[in-house]
This record gives structure tokens, sequence and C-alpha cells, in this order.
């Protein structure tokens, strides 16, 4: 068989413990986003749109909504004869075998499975962040720039830099240093967790890696910095656009509000560029007489009966008379009774809200109340944050 | 479990819902906000595990092969049966057969290699919720040769005319079969029958020169044949006009008619479009509305059903109508009683109203 020029490996396999009870049951590019969305939707639609037909997704936490909702690909057109989505989990082998001991080690465990494909280059995803992104244009700079690998980078406000990754670059795009989280950064451009290496470059590291008995295996911390010491071309390409890192309950949140904007910039709707998702075969919402209904993304098998202001839907979601749900996200399945008030709060799947009940905080910049997975709330208890 | 086939037999169906199937024939025409007819009939196959399906076309099917691709939708892209769309292009030159009887002489392959040993043949213009496993049990038990399905209605309405209608015994024995329009046993042109004496049937009718299976092949052969009647009790809609399209839809905005129709143990599947989930402006204000994804409402919509990715800007209004996939309203249209097909636009400022009896209905890709 031809050999592959880039395939992509997604690493799947992180808990997101700031996600909390969010992410008790599921690993975090499963979680919920944007009304029918899960986190992992985005990567791998973004690669199917950027013509990019060979992924292999690296699952460790709690792979098991995971695996089922990747399936054979299909729903991102990734059912492939060759390539196609693969899930690869740790496994055992001669040699000893276990966990995934980093993210560089992750892709070191399958060397295997980029050897078979033979590709030019490897584009390395993670499963954390809400962006809609051509791959392939980031490759094509890649090529012509003739880097051994390029990062990608957006411009982050400076009083935010110190969180992220931060790429120091000089007037070409040539990466001169990377400081993680550096408390005085000297530039805003942050690392998007998006990397294209050289197969044969990447390999070569990736080896001498898994040999340095005090190296934490990871491509930020290891890889990259071993790269920068070795005086290799690493490239910054610059990334215009929404792109949000959904790590905690906070900015979850702040993801899914941005899309109740007028003229949003994350935009959903683009047939140029969909974001495929599962589909749950649901009928079409219902909207009772009484209902009111403002600023709002609701999905299909919902029936809203009460008051939805600039809030989310997700698909089966009940909301029964009186009942009034403003500034929150209501993931699948949720069944909200009477008279039941929710303000600034993420409603987990399958949750069951009493009549009556009252959730949340509705006064600006209080913290976003989280309801878990099949929680119940009675009218009696008031919910506060998790 | 035994094993049934399908068989969407949609050879005498004529297409009488107007500009609604100028291009297109009834069982493609879209319905409930996200559907086409021939969903629920499919659906209720899959739902009743069967696994092997053929879809008798005759005419206007391209936009049925569209949307049926592959059967994937609907479970049907098996390995072994799945999902068999046969139009007419037959080229046997000792072939005597006439009437949907074509059909079934030349794709007797279908029938011939199905593992099954029940067929089930169904038309698309009967809405509902079926078990056909419910129905092979009765039907066994009851040791007749052929079971038919019928809905004993509330009230006759214009549509129920063209309805084969049944006189039952105190058996379920079916005594009569006919056109009578005060009958309330309405036949839903479903019947269940064992393989082998189906074709045997099919061979009578060929040799007799019969052009029409269940007329001929099975009306005609009472009181000889025992024909069994099965009661349907769940929620039923026929279809077959453009009067009786605009009233049934209606009916699933009432929300116990609704769960009937999809229940959660028995869902009905269709293509997937892959739609965002639809977007509700501040401006919006809607009502007693079935909304599919895809939708961005600006205006005010009150009793209607919008498709997926309808647009519905500031200031319009749409009251009692139905639009369908990816029309555009502008602002400050007002459209009542209307039915919109497929990728119409209406212009700002532009008024449309139709009769509560008898909706104007606008053909696909119009503009106003």
């Amino acid at each position: 068989m031809k050999n592959k020029e880039c395939v992509a490996m997604l690493l799947a396999g992180g808990q997101g413990t700031r996600l909390k009870s969010l992410t008790k049951q599921i690993a975090k590019p499963a979680v919920y986003f944007g009304g029918k969305y899960r986190i992992i939707d985005f990567p791998l639609s973004n690669c199917t749109n950027s013509g990019i037909d060979t992924v292999g997704v690296l699952t460790q936490y709690e792979p098991l909504i995971l695996n089922d909702y990747i399936g054979i690909g299909d729903t991102w057109d990734l059912d492939r004869k060759y390539g196609g989505v693969s899930v690869l989990p740790p496994f055992m082998q001669a040699e000893g075998g276990g966990w995934y001991t980093g993210t560089a080690n992750a892709i070191y465990r399958n060397l295997k499975f980029l050897n078979q494909y033979e590709p030019e280059h490897v584009l390395v995803l993670s499963g954390d962040h809400i962006y809609k992104m051509d791959y392939n244009a980031m490759l094509d700079y890649h090529k012509e720039s003739g880097a051994d690998a390029t990062i990608s980078v957006i411009e982050v406000p400076w009083e935010d830099a110190s969180r992220f990754g931060i790429m120091n670059t000089d007037e070409e795009g040539k990466v001169t240093e990377f400081d993680e989280k550096p408390e005085n950064p000297k530039s805003n451009l942050a690392s998007m967790g998006v990397y294209i290496f050289r197969w044969d470059v990447l390999k070569q590291y990736l080896i001498e890696d898994a040999e340095k008995a005090n190296s934490s295996h990871d491509f930020g911390k290891d890889i990259i910095p071993a790269l920068l010491y070795d005086y290799k071309k690493l490239m910054a390409y610059t990334f215009e656009g929404y792109w949000k890192d959904v790590g905690t309950v906070d900015s979850l949140w702040e993801a899914n509000m941005d899309l109740l904007k007028r003229d949003p910039e994350l935009n959903l709707n683009d047939q140029k560029w969909r974001i495929y998702s599962k589909n749950p075969n649901q009928p079409p919402q219902y909207i009772a007489p009484q209902a009111r209904i403002r600023k709002a993304l609701i999905n299909e098998g919902c029936r809203i009966y009460g008051t939805v202001d600039t809030s989310i839907i997700f698909y089966g979601v009940h909301i029964d008379e009186s009942s009034v749900v403003k500034d929150s996200v209501i993931m699948p399945d949720v069944k909200i009774g009477k008279n039941v008030t929710i303000n600034r709060a993420i409603i987990s799947k399958g949750s069951v809200i009493e009549d009556g009940a009252v959730i949340g905080d509705p006064s600006p910049d209080s913290e976003i109340t989280l309801v878990a997975d099949e929680g119940s709330v009675l009218a009696t208890s008031f919910a506060t944050s998790t | 479990m035994d094993r049934i086939a399908g068989i969407i037999n949609l050879d005498h169906e004529q297409d009488m819902l107007d500009e609604l199937t100028y291009f297109r024939c009834g069982a493609a025409v879209p319905f409930g906000g996200r559907y086409r007819m021939i969903d629920f009939a499919i659906s209720n196959m899959t739902n009743s595990r069967i696994e092997s399906v053929a879809v008798f076309a005759r005419r206007k099917y391209r936009s049925l092969m569209d949307h049926l691709e592959q059967g994937k939708a609907w479970d049907l892209d098996r390995k072994r049966g799945g999902l068999f769309i046969l139009p007419p292009d037959w080229n046997d030159p000792t072939d005597i057969s006439r009437g949907d009887l074509q059909h079934f002489h030349n794709n007797i392959d279908f029938i011939n290699r199905t593992l099954a040993d029940y067929i089930v043949v169904s038309g698309s213009q009967h809405i509902c919720s079926i078990n056909y496993q419910d129905v092979l049990q009765e039907h066994k038990n009851s040791g007749a040769d052929v079971t038919v399905i019928y809905k004993k209605v509330d009230e006759l309405y214009p549509e129920h005319q063209r309805a084969h209608k049944l006189d039952i015994d105190e058996d379920n024995r079916v005594t009569g079969i006919h056109n009578d329009h005060s009958n309330t046993n309405v036949y839903m042109d479903m019947y269940i029958i064992e393989k082998d004496y189906l074709y045997e049937l099919i061979e009578k009718c060929i040799a007799h020169g019969c052009a029409h299976f269940f007329l001929d092949g099975i009306k005609a052969k009472l009181p000889e044949i025992n024909i069994n009647a099965y009661e349907y009790h769940g929620t039923h809609a026929m279809i077959n006009s453009v009067e009786s399209y605009y009233r049934n839809s209606a009916k699933l905005l009432n929300a116990d008619e609704h769960d009937e129709l999809f229940k959660d143990d028995a869902p009905v599947f269709t293509k997937v479009k892959n739609e965002a989930p639809s977007n509700y402006t501040e401006t919006s204000h809607v009502s007693n509305t079935l909304v599919a994804n895809g939708c961005v409402i600006e205006g005010q919509v009150e009793d209607s059903i919008l498709f997926r990715g309808v647009k519905v800007a500031e200031g319009a209004v749409i009251k009692n109508s139905i639009i369908m996939q990816r029309c555009e309203i502008d602002s400050d249209a007002v459209l009542e009683n209307v039915i919109l097909d497929k990728d119409c636009s209406i212009s700002s400022g532009k008024t449309l109203i139709g009769a509560p009896e008898k909706p104007y209905v606008l053909a696909k890709r119009r503009t106003m």
C-alpha cells in the first residue's frame, strides 16, 4: 500500500481533573459541548475536513464511552479500508508494557502503528480544545518552511500569557525558546497543543527520550526542549480564529456561552466545515405554547414548556411548566420538573431535577454550579458548587 | 424468533400531493420536521428486526434513492440482506407480467434468496408505529393464509375514500374488502404472508394476466383463502393528499400523538444531516411548534413545523405553516396556512396566506 503523507495522533487519555465530576466516569475528550457535540468531535471533524484520513486515538482514562463513541469512525467519515480511525489503548508486550506514562510515551509505544503507514509527517493533537482548524494549511506551511517540527500558536492577551506554554520566535517565525507558563512572558504566542513533526525526526527523539530515565516523556516538557537544544528547525504557525481550552468547569461554561453571542466566532452552521457528531435519532424539538425562549441553542428530542434564557440545551431534555433556565448548560436527557429555577449551572447528563428545586447563583461572577452525572436534585436541597 | 423480510411496494401509490410530488414520489415527501414518508415504513421494519427490505419503486425515485442510500440510517447496510431499491429496469424477453406483478416477477430473486419464512408488504402512505413480530404471532395463531392490518378510525376523512375497508367477523376473519365509505375499518396497505405461499400466488396471478397483486391475488380470492385481520391500535395517519398531509402534520403538535409515533423503544430513523442545534435569538418568539436542527429563528413562529436549516429573520411571522428544509424567510414576511417545499425563499415584507382547510403550497426552490 502507498504510504500516507500525514498521520494524526490524537491524545485522548487525559482525565481532566479540573472538570470535576464531569470527568468522573468519562475521559475529557468525551465531555459534552455546544448542545450536541463531544469535545473530540472538533479535532476529528477538523481531520476529516482537512483531508487527513488516518487518525490514531490514544486512550487510557475511562475509555468505555470514548471507545463506543468512536466506533469505526463512520461519524466523521473515517471508516476507511486503508487508514481511518484506530483506537490505541495501552497494552502489554513481551518486554513488559503497561500504562502510558506521558504524551510522548503514548506515541513512542505506538511506533508500530505509525510505521505501518510510513508517514512523512505526524500531526499530534489533543482532545482538550474547541476550535475549527485546517490542518492541511498548517502542513503546507510546515513543508514549505522545511521545518523539523511546526507548532501551532495563537495570540493570547498578554495578561493571560503566563497560563500557557509560550513560544518566543524570531521575525521569520522560527521558535527560539519555549517557556512553559512563564511568570514574565516575552511573547504572547501560546502553543495550542497542535504539532506537526517530520516522522524521521520525531521517531529518533522519541526513541532517545524513552531511554532517558529522568524524562517525564511529555511533548511540552521533554521533546520540544530537546529539539530546541539540538538547534532543530522549529517553526511557529500562527492560527487565527476561535480556540478555547475547555479544561475547567468555568471555561467549559464560557465556551458554551460564546456560542450564544450574535454572530459567534465559532460558526457551527458552516456547511463547508461541518462538525460531525454521532446522531441520537431524536424527533424534532417541541416548543409549547407557554414556553418562552430567548437566546438559546436547543437540540432535537427536547420538550420545552418553561422559560429558557441564554442557555444551551442538549438532546432529549424536558423542561416543564413555570421553570426557568438561565445562563446554563443542560446536558442530554435531563428532566427538569415544574417551578424549577436554574441559574449559571451545568447540569450533567441524565440528571433529574424535581419540582421546585433552585439551583445556582444568579449573581454575575458567581461560581458555576455543577450537578453531577445522573444526579437527582430535590426541591429541598439547594445545590451549590461541587 | 421468526425471520421476516420486508417489501415496500410503491407501485400503485399515486402522487397526489400536488406541488410536493411534482419532482418526487409520495414516499419521498418530507414529513414531521426531519423525516420522509418512507422513514416510518422502513423504521417499523427495522424495529421489528427485519434485516432485508426491498423497495419497489416505479417513478420519480431519484430523490428517494438519494435519501435511502445504502440503508445505513435504518441499520440496513448488511452483508446478508439489507436494503434493495428496485426501480423498473427489466429485460426479461419472456416476461408477460403486468402492473405491480412486474415488480414481483422481475425481483423474484429477492423473495427466493431471503432466509426469511415470512414477508411483510407495506406501502408508504400510512404513518404509524407498528411491530410486525406481534402481527406475525397473531398471524401464526390464526392459522390464516394472509393477515391484513387495519385501523378502526374514529372519523372518516376524505383521504380514507381511496382506502379499502374490511368487513370482519367475530373471529377476526375478513369477509369482505371494498371501498364502502361508511365502514371505519381502514385497510392500512400492509399484510403478512408466508414466503412460499406468496410465491405460489404470484405465479398464479401472472399466469392469469393479473395487474394488481393485492386486488387480483388476494382480494379477488375471497372467500376461498383465509384472510385474518389484525387491528392496529396506535396513532395512525393516512396521507394521500395535501389536505391530509397538512391536517396530519398538525397532529404531531399534540404531545400524546407525538409520543405514540416517536417511542423511545421504537425510534424513527432517517438520514442524518449533521446540522448544529437550532439557534433562538433574543428576538425569537416560538410557540406550539416542532423545530428540527440547524434552524436560526429570529422572528415569530406559532403552531407550525420547521424542518432542518430553516432561517426566520427578525420581524417575520409564521403561523399554522410547514416550512421545509433550508427555506429562508426574510424580515417582516408573513406566512399563514402555507406549506413551503425545500429551498424556498420569501423576500422581505411578502405576505402569503392560505385557507385553513386548503393551505397554499409553494413548490421546491421558488422565490417570492
